[in-house]
């Protein structure tokens, strides 16, 4: 299992490689103006002089090393030497063209906002989703499957843009409960701000938690379904197990496998995929940072959150296969 | 006992062409069956509505601005006095040739390339790592950025409509093949096994007949059932775009877009936003449906019960 998972990690580094390459030369092919935003009194000399500062008067493949460089090198030193105080720490960062300041600064600074929300949502759905995915397939047909079975269609069709903005009319509009926007300068520091943030944070949690529990749910449920029937739940039954220990031990640990797996591949979908709730509730987290660095024309702050993201599939992708190794021992890798 | 149950079972019903069984158990699904009947409806209404509901999508009634619903504007209208009901109508014929044609271009794509990994050894390794490295590409985001960056060039190039139409058709079908590829891939490798290709094989058949003969039309059941998935994944996609605002312009209504400019009077006229995210939604339960009833329809295993 550890050769293999070396040998998985070996292999990403070129594909890595590979994607960074890609997202830059598209970002570089394209015909957008990082100066464009600039006011139009600016006369062209200066306006030109700006865009070498930004270096994009130097040929390409310096400006993807000199990336490489900045993102690879220059990024995990400086973080090393401020921790462990060895140097200054002040080395070339790769730095926003909108805001002038270090692209990761930015990232960390959205990154709570992400977090809390999208990841609040994904743990929610989660801990929805495995148990109607557990009673839809253990009473199938049953009424309650019948109507598990439709929400979670509805959930996994209605996109969360519809969703978001129906929930945001029904209880902020209509019935007033909560805020429609999420205030990202709310601090939590007594009772009453707490609470403050639990109404804020309920609808676009709700609105995720709805859309990743539908998609688990199946999983969960196809996977109960295939295993109920096998023959070693008979022998469990048999051998005169109360049915509770047969379904939540035998039956359950074995659907688990592959539903792990599901759970670890939606991860990275939880810091990209969720631009677009972030947008209808104004979480200004990860997604809109990409959003306005993308309307922006800010190559630097799009390269690097792109890549971030396809780091963070790869990774997953990887963790979803050691899981299901080490849970199921009739797969072996070496 | 064992070798009585066939014949009785032949005798029992006459003989059925493959696709009249689909049928058969297709019906049996009663949310496919539904999700069929409102897709042609839906289909039906986008292309052949406009012709039997005549105002014009574009045309401003400043007067009738923002009306609730009347006999007139049963819908409503925006807020330059645009025919809700009109513009719901035209805008799904955008969504859905959007849907279709990405789904159509994402589905050629899969298959071809799932075919030829899966058929010719050689090329099983270089396309299947070209998957993979697709699967890893952060689709989203990457769809923006080629939204973003390549809109004006297209637009110059083949006028807005048609340039964003054909820049949004291709992002989308270029990032949702891998599936497909995947699946057709598995099926074919597994049919090149089988006898009837070894036999096939052994007579010389060449590579061109064998696979337009014999592995292409073995594997359109799994083609079929993506191909829904296809159109639901693209009418989404193409809505989420047009919501974040980088979709089609303002004045070439689609249902995404048409959500996204009712989210600006949220506040006085909450129920504009109503139709175009009803519109989306059942669409893409309809078509869901019909996958589940599908997938159902043409696995063997299940249909004989």
């Amino acid at each position: 299992m550890l050769n293999y998972s070396i040998r998985r990690l070996l292999l990403a580094i070129p594909t890595l490689i590979a994607i960074s390459l890609i997202i830059f030369l598209l970002l570089d092919l394209a015909p957008s103006d990082p100066t464009a935003n600039l006011p139009l009194t600016i006369p062209p000399e200066v306006r030109e002089k700006i865009r070498q500062s930004l270096g994009l008067g130097d040929p390409i493949y310096i400006r993807y090393l000199l990336w490489c460089k900045q993102f690879f090198v220059n990024e995990p030193l400086n973080i090393l030497e401020q921790w462990f105080g060895w140097g200054s720490g002040d080395r070339l960062r790769v730095l926003s063209w909108q805001t002038r300041s270090p692209v990761v600064d930015l990232i960390v600074e959205r990154m709570p906002q992400t977090l809390w929300v999208v990841g609040m949502s994904y743990v929610v759905g989660v801990l929805i989703a495995l148990p109607i995915g557990i009673i839809s397939a253990y009473r199938q047909y049953s009424w309650f499957d019948q109507i598990g079975t439709f929400v979670s269609m509805v959930g996994f069709s209605v996109p969360t843009f519809f969703t978001g903005v129906l929930v945001i009319v029904i209880f902020s509009v209509w019935l007033g409960w909560f805020p429609s926007i999420y205030d990202t300068t709310h601090q939590v520091t007594d009772w009453e701000s707490f609470l403050f943030q639990v109404r804020q944070m309920i609808m676009p949690v709700a609105v995720l938690a709805l859309f990743n529990a539908a998609q688990i749910s199946r999983f969960m449920r196809a996977s109960m379904l295939d295993n109920l029937n096998q023959d070693y739940v008979r022998t469990a039954r048999a051998k005169g197990l109360r049915e509770r220990t047969v379904v939540m031990i035998h039956v359950l640990r074995n659907s688990l496998i592959p539903v792990v797996t599901v759970i670890a591949l939606g991860v990275p979908q939880i810091f990209g995929g969720a631009i677009i709730t972030e947008q209808v509730f104004k979480v200004n987290g990860l997604g809109q940072l990409l959003i306005i660095s993308i309307q922006g024309g800010d190559l630097p702050t799009v390269q690097t959150l792109t890549f971030i993201f396809a780091v963070l599939i790869i990774v997953f992708n990887l963790v979803a296969d050691v899981l299901y190794g080490i849970l199921d021992p009739r797969i072996r890798y070496d | 006992m064992t070798d009585v149950t066939p014949d009785s079972l032949a005798a029992a019903r006459p003989p059925q062409s493959q696709w009249r069984n689909v049928w058969d158990q297709f019906k049996t699904h009663r949310g496919a069956v539904w999700g069929m009947g409102f897709f042609i409806f839906v289909v039906l209404a986008v292309t052949l509505g406009p012709y039997i509901w005549t105002i014009d999508a574009q045309y401003i009634d400043i007067r009738a601005r923002n009306s609730g619903p009347t006999l007139a504007h049963p819908l409503g209208t925006d807020q330059l006095g645009r025919d809700t009901l009109a513009r719901v109508l035209e805008g799904g014929q955008v969504s859905m040739a959007v849907g279709i044609t990405a789904m159509l271009l994402a589905l050629v794509l899969g298959a071809a390339i799932g075919v030829v990994a899966g058929y010719f050894k050689r090329l099983d390794g270089p396309l299947m790592r070209l998957t993979d490295l697709f699967l890893a590409l952060p689709l989203l985001p990457l769809l923006l950025v080629i939204i973003m960056l390549f809109r004006d060039t297209l637009r110059a190039a083949f006028g807005p409509e048609t340039g964003i139409f054909m820049l949004i058709v291709f992002v989308i079908g270029i990032t949702s093949w891998m599936q497909t590829a995947r699946i057709v891939r598995g099926d074919v490798l597994a049919l090149k096994e089988r006898e009837f290709v070894i036999a096939s094989r052994s007579i010389g058949t060449p590579s061109r007949r064998m696979i337009l003969r014999h592995i292409l039309p073995n594997v359109l059941s799994p083609i079929t059932v993506s191909a829904t998935l296809g159109i639901a994944n693209a009418i989404i996609t193409e809505s989420a775009l047009s919501f974040l605002g980088l979709g089609f312009p303002s004045d070439f209504p689609t249902w995404g877009r048409l959500l996204f400019d009712s989210t600006d009077y949220l506040q006085q006229y909450p129920e504009r936003v109503l139709w175009p995210g009803l519109a989306i939604s059942l669409t893409v339960l309809s078509v869901n449906y019909i996958g589940d009833g599908l997938r159902d329809a043409l696995d063997p295993r299940i249909r004989g019960r």
